[in-house]
């Protein structure tokens, strides 16, 4: 196997293991990996497809799929994506037979009340943070609040108002 | 994978799991996955119970792995099985990576282009509310005291005090956990 797609997939599935808590837990040894101990990219180039990732759709790890491309082209797109996904994956589905295994024990139904409040909690403190992220702007934090409006109190859905927004600020642009 | 969960398990084709997903993936601008998981799959179609949701959510933050696709997993698991699981993940991640792959494309020409820029922040924006309307939607649906107070004190923990979350989660769900077992004890004896 060529030996770029060979590192990525040493970099990435150990990463992959240990990212309890999600993505945004491994990001720094991601860079330390990439940037310092690898030397695929600079730290800015580093910096810049990170804020990429975060601004895209879908999951932030997807900054996977941006270094493996750096490193290997499509073939290390695809192998990084590959390699940051599917070892948690397999402890994650272990996790989920185990669960539904259980469905029917009186342990089951407590894991899942006592669990939700937990969940409750950690929707707050995320919506927080994207708040207090100091790259959120005024205008955005107007748009939000708005969307937040027509979202609880009218029948608008989310994907009119992400049109309406794409057009707003992009068209600001122009003028 | 036959086994099961719970009897009245609606049957769900493997295209449309595939083609929420896709839409899903495709929306969730700024972490709103679970809030535009949780519209889909809680609100519209019914698939799971709110209750289940979040359990599945705290297991899918807890485990290793991004959070969106964990929670793609326990979803297309529970209602098709390891090939429902397989479907939701890829349907979840596959059209994102291509776009983000024609975005690092675009960057490495031209830079970075104020209008694209613009606009992803704008709709990075709604993901915030999507977000916050679903943290108004379950406080809306607390009814119970001891929850609001765990819920409350995982915020203050996490949202406020920014302690790392994994230490947080391990001290506050075995007492959450454990205070529903005792009401399912009592109610059991009384």
């Amino acid at each position: 196997m060529d030996s770029r797609l060979l590192g990525l997939i040493l970099v990435f599935a150990p990463l992959s293991l240990v990212s309890f808590g999600g993505g945004q837990a491994i990001i720094a040894d991601m860079q330390v990996q990439v940037v310092e101990v690898q030397g695929w990219m600079t730290a800015q180039q580093f910096a810049d497809i990170f804020a990429l990732s975060r601004a895209a759709p879908g999951p932030s790890t997807l900054i996977a799929a941006l270094i493996g491309w750096q490193v290997a082209g499509f073939a290390g797109a695809l192998v990084g994506t590959l390699a940051i996904y599917v070892p948690s994956s397999i402890v994650m589905y272990g996790a989920i037979r185990w669960w539904q295994s259980r469905a029917d024990s009186p342990w089951r139904s407590a894991l899942q009340r006592g669990l939700a409040p937990i969940a409750m909690g950690l929707v707050f403190a995320g919506a927080l943070s994207v708040l207090q992220a100091a790259q959120v702007s005024m205008l955005q934090l107007a748009m939000t609040f708005v969307a937040l409006g027509c979202l609880v109190f009218t029948k608008i859905g989310p994907y009119p108002l992400m049109i309406v927004a794409a057009l707003v600020f992009g068209s600001l642009q122009f003028v | 994978m036959t086994s099961a969960p719970s009897a009245e398990k609606p049957s769900i084709s493997l295209t449309t799991l595939a083609s929420v997903f896709f839409r899903v993936g495709m929306a969730s601008f700024g972490g709103s996955t679970a809030a535009f998981l949780y519209r889909e799959v809680v609100q519209t179609r019914r698939w799971m119970s709110e209750e289940e949701f979040l359990a599945a959510l705290t297991l899918s933050q807890v485990m290793p792995g991004a959070n969106p696709v964990n929670m793609a997993l326990y979803v297309g698991s529970q209602l098709r099985g390891g090939v429902g699981g397989f479907v939701a993940a890829f349907g979840l991640v596959g059209p994102p990576f291509v776009v983000i792959l024609i975005l690092g494309g675009l960057y490495a020409r031209y830079g970075g282009s104020p209008v694209v820029q613009a606009v992803l922040a704008g709709v990075v924006a709604i993901g915030v509310a999507m977000v916050l309307q679903l943290g108004t939607q379950l406080a809306r649906n607390i009814r119970r005291l001891v929850p609001a107070i765990i819920a409350a004190a995982i915020f203050l923990a996490v949202g406020v005090l920014n302690w790392p979350m994994i230490p947080v989660v391990l001290v506050m769900a075995p007492l959450s956990v454990g205070f529903e077992l005792y009401l399912i004890s009592k109610a059991g004896n009384g």
